[in-house]
């Protein structure tokens, strides 16, 4: 899985989540934080090999606020990565958790590590 | 770390690079420093009967979550967990940016924030705390007798 520069066709301004990636011999495990998003906001998408993770932060805020001070300063999110085919993308499993989003991406049956028995002759 | 080798998205790089040269550059800092790209993230506003500070905390339980009011001094303390495995696992780390540990952040509430009219609530990874201006600092219109 690797990251790639291509941008939505949709280009308006959004921040770049932090993301952890941990590979094991069964997939991978992507954790992004999503602070804000709620489940509803929250649109993943496969298109060929390129996955997309957008979210729309949403507070609830009173009527007439003034901003003062903001180091969150546009209320979405996007980052884009590129699956490896070994990666099987039909088999995501995606959870959203206190603004933390947990992806699972399990490898392809046919990629997954064999041991090779060692016969002797 | 990443980034300096693999660009990905330039508005990002960009403003990643802006807040390191502010950062260089900036001769009369906060006395707290700068919290840009800290965890979490601060945003505070304003209405004309509160003060709404919104803390970016995901990954959180809200349990441990410590918000504590000290004359005028609000902090935000807390710990997240790593959710990286062990170093001796089967697996291996590609990108590791997410925060990881214990966190604190202070800010000062305006003069007329009412230490009784706080409250906060945790939803979806962000800490909304919303303190009551006093009410006698409130404007009124004075009668005129």
């Amino acid at each position: 899985m690797s990251e790639s520069t291509n941008r939505n066709a949709n280009n308006a301004p959004a921040l770049m989540p932090p993301v952890d990636v941990v590979e094991d011999s069964g997939g991978i495990t992507l954790y992004a934080d999503l602070p804000g998003v709620p489940k509803d906001k929250l649109d993943l998408h496969v298109e060929a090999d390129t996955l997309t993770i957008e979210g729309a932060a949403v507070l609830d805020a009173p009527d007439g606020l003034a901003a003062n001070y903001a180091e969150i300063d546009t209320p979405r999110y996007r980052r884009v990565f590129t699956l490896s085919k070994e990666l099987d993308p039909s088999k995501v499993a995606a959870e959203l958790n206190h603004g933390v989003l947990k992806l699972r991406i399990p490898k392809a049956e046919h990629a997954k590590p064999r041991r090779i028995e060692v016969n002797v002759a | 770390m990443f980034g300096t080798f693999f660009p990905r998205d330039i508005l990002a790089e960009l403003n990643r690079m802006q807040h390191d040269i502010q950062r260089s550059f900036d001769i009369s800092p906060s006395i707290r420093g700068i919290g840009r790209g800290g965890y979490p993230a601060l945003n505070v506003g304003g209405t004309a009967q509160s003060v709404e500070i919104y803390a970016f905390a995901p990954g959180v339980d809200p349990a441990t979550l410590d918000v504590n009011l000290d004359r005028g001094v609000m902090t935000i303390a807390g710990e997240r967990k790593s959710e990286l495995p062990s170093a001796d696992a089967k697996t291996s780390v590609h990108i590791d940016e997410r925060f990881r540990g214990r966190f604190r952040r202070v800010l000062t509430l305006p003069d007329d924030a009412d230490p009784n009219g706080v409250s906060a609530r945790y939803r979806d990874g962000v800490l909304h705390i919303s303190v009551k201006r006093r009410a006698e600092a409130q404007p009124r219109r004075i009668s005129v007798q």
